[in-house]
């Protein structure tokens, strides 16, 4: 496990191994998102650099590294280039409502669900992945994604809301 | 007495909007005290999340400087910035109890729990703490409507996202406690009314400015900026 060698080890072999796996598919993420080429190389470096100092901060059973990954960049991004601040929720916070904790078998199933995820949207009627794509790629909330394509509101809320159906069934809850 | 989750949510699409990273500054502060607040909904945005992970990943791989590698390597020494960054913590001033009312994302705008915040009265009975004001008028605010008073009718120009903290209140749609979000656009015309066993504390997000609908209140609308 390549984060928790650089998590518990300050392993910087294992660190490099990250940073050239995740480093271009986190500019392409920024640059699609309307950067210029010099920003998202400074907000990709930031992402891999908070990779380095949050590292005991992932939790494996939680999410994938991508998703993790994605988080970090995601809200790089708005604090960098939105001049935003991006509010969290804090699995700390004495104020969260707790969840039931999930049981083994759904956890290896968490752990497996990458690849059914990844095929359910490769399922997904185009004019449904369109609108998903949209919204992480462009910075469009779903009312701009309607502005943006001339559609009703109602039929961008209606397509998110079947997209999002299918992919969830693909994964466990 | 069991904490009961909330049972009016945001939809998918307001989800989507938070987790891809889309949504307005305002909103995403709702929905992060929403799913402070709601298993459930946590789960959704979890799985949306995990979304992202993938497209990320499927993404054709941008061109990297030569060095950037060298580079990021040689700044993991580098002693941390001050400040992580412009999200950084606003400082709390005051202590926090083992059971604040604000989740943390709340906690950290207004510099700590409820008891920070200073109200100024908008009407009778109802008074507010501004925290966003973006484009077009959008605004995010507390608002708390005390015990039994109602909130004067009106419509909406944009989208209006109310999620509640304390106490509760009720108008034609229903119910809503702590942590039910109630989101009303232009169709809604609705008189929200606290319950009359104790104040009514609640996070509202307009995309516009609301108008006042009932019959005397339309007259007060070009000076009331509700
Ligand atoms: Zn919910």
């Amino acid at each position: 496990m390549l984060v928790r060698k650089v998590a518990s080890d300050r392993d910087r072999a294992a660190f490099a191994r990250l940073f050239d796996a995740l480093m271009p598919r986190v500019k392409a993420y920024v640059l699609r998102l309307g950067a210029d080429d010099a920003s998202a190389e400074e907000v990709a470096q930031e992402v891999m650099l908070l990779m380095w100092r949050k590292a005991d901060s992932f939790d494996p059973a939680r999410a994938a590294v991508t998703t993790w990954i994605f988080t970090i960049a995601r809200n790089k991004r708005i604090d960098l280039l939105r001049r935003e601040r991006r509010p969290a929720v804090d699995p700390d916070d004495p104020a969260l409502l707790p969840d039931a904790p999930p049981a083994a078998d759904q956890l290896v199933e968490q752990a497996n669900s990458e690849e059914r995820l990844r095929t359910a949207m490769r399922g997904l009627p185009p004019e449904q992945a369109r609108l998903i794509a949209m919204a992480f790629f462009e910075d469009r909330s779903h009312s701009a994604i309607a502005a943006a394509t001339n559609l009703p509101l109602g039929t961008v809320k209606s397509r998110i809301r079947l997209a999002i159906e299918r992919l969830r069934r693909s994964i466990p809850d | 007495m069991p904490v009961l989750q909330p049972t009016h949510h945001p939809a998918d699409e307001h989800l989507l909007d938070y987790a891809a990273g889309a949504a307005s500054e305002g909103l995403a502060l709702l929905l992060a005290t929403h799913l402070t607040l709601c298993p459930e909904c946590r789960r959704k945005a979890a799985a949306m999340e995990q979304l992202g992970g993938t497209l990320i990943e499927e993404l054709p791989p941008a061109a990297i400087a030569a060095d950037a590698r060298e580079r990021c390597l040689a700044l993991l020494d580098a002693p941390e910035p001050a400040a992580e960054s412009r999200s950084a913590v606003t400082a709390v001033t005051n202590p926090v109890s083992a059971a604040p009312l604000l989740p943390r994302a709340l906690r950290d705008r207004v510099g700590g729990d409820i008891d920070t915040l200073r109200w100024s009265p908008v009407l009778r009975g109802v008074d507010q703490a501004l925290l966003v004001e973006g484009p077009g008028g959008a605004r995010t605010r507390l608002m708390r409507i005390r015990a039994g008073h109602a909130v004067p009718q009106h419509t909406h120009r944009g989208t209006e996202f109310v999620c509640v903290l304390a106490g509760g209140f009720s108008d034609l749609s229903g119910h809503f406690g702590r942590g039910d979000v109630a989101v009303s656009d232009e169709s809604v015309d609705h008189q929200p009314t606290a319950d009359a066993d104790g104040d009514c504390i609640c996070l509202a997000v307009t995309e516009a400015p609301v108008r006042l609908t009932g019959r005397f209140w339309r007259l007060l609308n070009p000076f009331v900026r509700f």
